[in-house]
């Protein structure tokens, strides 16, 4: 690993953790799509700062195009409020017009400077390492490594003081506003800390595959745990980890690495979607086939010891009949064998001790 | 100005790339409009994203810009997106949101790592393929307008067949299923028309600002009317003229993508409709404060009479301050007396005292049940 490439991962890095932060509450408050609104939003502002400061990295474009992400989010609640418009709706026209004047001022003014419409959607975290942090002559490493990291403790601040404030208010709303927590104001200071996460990343990722490293990471700790703590936690380790593979991948097949990120995020959600212990999609279907199997056997329990107890079911002197296919019956009756519940005797069916107790059991309801 | 219209419509690449836009403006305005009342906005967002993957490996398979396999790639991508949405949302507890967030981006960022492959690549016919990210109109030929124009005729078509279909799907499904309809099917059919609609908008628009070309003429048109139809008529109007003026704008500018020249003319409209229409921002705020001045001027032209009444003179006149005590803190009486005075219902008695005039007696009764003393 060449230093250069060393560099890059470093930068990636932190983007990715940076962005999973925020992304876990978005993701809980069912707002991943505001975040794609901001981050087409940002660009706007980002270009506006770029014209008066002339420099990517000068903290002043930072906040002024964060501050860009926020009064994108009143503009969609303000059009919300014109009475036909609904929530979805005013989220769609209002990003991909800011989205669109800026990439026409882009491309009318701003051609041949550091940002170009490629970059605005590829991002440009492969230059990362050549723009440097020199003071007095010592080369402290890429500028975007310390850009970056103050956003990541930037967030790791905010997550830690309002963390109280922030559960409460994802999961109920009106008991936090109850007991004074002021759930709006918690909502406007995240979307300002989402701002900031995405118009620092912008130069890494551009401004739509950061949608992938905020949204998709804690949608895979999501599914792997209930508690919020973990849940942050393991977002930014995928996070972490899709970054240094995404990177590896790019890097293996000499493509764009933001998009090989994106592309290995959603590997990453394919895999924990199908094998996540209790509620992956493989899970799921155990889970369905057990319970089934579970209703079967108990079914073909009870009907045997309704018969013994004399309530004979008229439809199905042999209980086998009650199932929807002879192969399933037989199935049904292999597992309650091997279990040791029943006994097959000429053909005929018995309840061994032990079935009959589960079957009492089932029947009177224990 | 005039002479570059005249220019534009002289010309026939011009005419082509014109006809081109305003046909793409005219179905999406159609389609849109369903996509917007069933509350999937967002949904045609995703799909145009996530039909890049689609476009670069058609190519790389053909070999070739050939515009049909282009758009069925497109269209098979973009469903795929869809289908995956519906899996991941129907068996996790991942919501709705957070799935589209997640098909948006992956695949937009493989069509991104395909695109870059692509570019790698020795020939120099993908030259352009990027052309899909924002547009690029004036790349249109006679036959991708034709190509256009038969897609669009389809999903037309389509939504005049099952007019009434697509309209229980939209305001009730419920009611439509009792009915019988398949809601299951229609669904999958009004995706089908959004994706075509989608499809032909990739070379003039592109894949990153499409969803608005379907979102706002139909918010847009919404704000207008209450009509099912007059609003698939509003909304396509306003897209073809969005169109061809987006169009026509970024061939007159130099350096201008068509795309958000486009987006920036159809969202204008929106916004202007949001808050100037009868139901609109403005609109609505403006009737507000009508009908509070109203009721204010009710209201005292009332309190004047109930005092005057214990006069038993309805000419009675009282002082400003009186009136001022029964009211609200922050009420303007005289804000209110000087208006009536200008409608002629009350008149001056001296510095600070009002009277009724017969005319403001006269409106008295108007407002008060007759015989009642209020």
């Amino acid at each position: 690993m060449s230093p250069h490439q060393f560099d890059i991962q470093l930068v990636a890095v932190i983007v990715a953790a940076s962005c999973a932060i925020p992304g876990a509450f978005l993701v809980l408050r069912r707002m991943s799509m505001m975040t794609d609104a901001i981050s087409h939003s940002i660009l706007l502002g980002i270009i506006l700062a770029f014209f008066l400061v002339k420099d990517l990295s000068s903290p002043i474009l930072i906040v002024g195009a964060a501050a860009s992400g926020v009064l994108a989010i009143s503009l969609i609640e303000a059009v919300n409020r014109a009475r036909l418009v609904k929530k979805d709706a005013s989220i769609g026209i209002v990003f991909p017009f800011l989205f669109s004047v800026a990439v026409i001022l882009l491309s009318k003014y701003a051609r041949n400077v550091h940002i170009d419409t490629h970059s605005v959607l590829l991002g440009e975290i492969a230059f990362a390492p050549f723009n440097r942090l020199i003071l007095s002559g010592m080369d402290l490493g890429p500028k975007s490594v310390y850009v970056m990291g103050s956003i990541l403790l930037l967030n790791l601040l905010f997550i830690s003081l309002f963390y109280k404030e922030l559960k409460v208010s994802t999961f109920d709303e009106s008991f936090a506003s109850s007991i004074g927590f002021r759930p709006r104001l918690i909502h406007y200071l995240l979307m300002a800390v989402v701002s900031l996460t995405c118009v620092g990343a912008f130069d890494a990722v551009g401004s739509i595959l950061v949608i992938a490293l905020i949204v998709i990471p804690p949608c895979c700790a999501y599914l792997l745990t209930d508690s919020l703590f973990r849940m942050i936690l393991l977002s930014v380790v995928f996070g972490i980890s899709a970054a240094v593979s995404g990177f590896w991948v790019a890097n293996w097949l000499d493509v764009n690495i933001a998009g090989s990120m994106a592309f290995v995020c959603g590997v990453f959600f394919l895999v924990v979607f199908l094998l996540a212990p209790q509620r992956g999609l493989f899970g799921i279907m155990r889970e369905k086939r057990r319970q089934r199997m579970d209703f079967a056997e108990a079914s073909l329990l009870v009907s045997l010891y309704n018969q013994e107890i004399g309530e004979t079911v008229k439809n199905h002197p042999d209980s086998r009949g009650m199932f929807r296919s002879a192969d399933f019956a037989s199935k049904v009756v292999e597992f309650l064998k091997r279990k040791g519940e029943i006994a097959v005797a000429g053909g005929k069916l018995f309840l061994t001790e032990k079935g009959r107790e589960r079957a009492r059991m089932t029947v009177e309801g224990r | 100005m005039l002479e570059f219209a005249v220019e534009l419509f002289s010309d026939y690449t011009a005419r082509t790339i014109l006809l081109g836009a305003a046909s793409l403006g005219i179905v999406s305005g159609v389609v849109g409009s369903y996509a917007v009342l069933r509350k999937q906005s967002l949904v045609g967002d995703v799909m145009s994203h996530a039909a890049l993957p689609g476009i670069v490996l058609a190519f790389l398979i053909m070999g070739v810009k050939e515009q049909l396999p282009i758009f069925i790639g497109a269209a098979l991508s973009a469903v795929l997106a869809v289908f995956l949405i519906n899996l991941i949302t129907s068996n996790s507890r991942v919501k709705t949101d957070s799935a589209m967030g997640m098909a948006l981006s992956v695949f937009f960022g493989l069509g991104l790592v395909l695109l870059t492959y692509a570019q790698k690549m020795p020939d120099a016919n993908q030259a352009g393929l990027d052309k899909f990210l924002f547009g690029q109109a004036e790349a249109l030929v006679g036959k991708d307008v034709l190509v256009i124009g038969v897609t669009g005729l389809f999903a037309l078509l389509v939504v005049g067949l099952f007019w009434k279909e697509f309209k229980l799907l939209c305001f009730d499904p419920d009611f439509g299923g009792t009915m019988g309809f398949s809601m299951k099917s229609l669904d999958l059919l009004v995706t089908a028309v959004i994706v075509s609609a989608i499809v032909i908008g990739l070379q003039t628009v592109g894949v990153v600002l499409m969803s608005s070309m379907l979102i706002a003429p139909a918010v847009a048109a919404r704000q207008w009317t209450g009509g099912m139809g007059s609003m698939v008529i509003l909304a396509a109007l306003i897209a073809a003229v969005s169109g061809v003026t987006g169009v026509a704008l970024s061939a007159g500018l130099e350096n201008v993508p068509t795309g958000p020249a486009v987006i920036v003319c159809v969202s204008v409209i929106a916004f202007f409709s949001v808050l100037f229409s009868p139901n609109g921002f403005f609109t609505l705020r403006f009737k507000d404060a009508r009908s509070r001045r109203e009721i204010k001027k009710d209201y005292v032209l009332k309190a004047l009479h109930d005092l005057a009444l214990e006069h038993d003179d309805p000419g009675y006149a009282h002082s400003e301050k009186l009136l001022a005590l029964g009211s609200e803190k922050g009420f303007n009486v005289r804000k209110s007396l000087l208006q009536l005075q200008e409608a002629g219902h009350v008149e001056r008695a001296g510095e600070e005292n009002w009277r009724l005039t017969p005319s403001g007696i006269r409106e008295i009764r108007k407002l008060s049940p007759v015989g009642s003393n209020g």
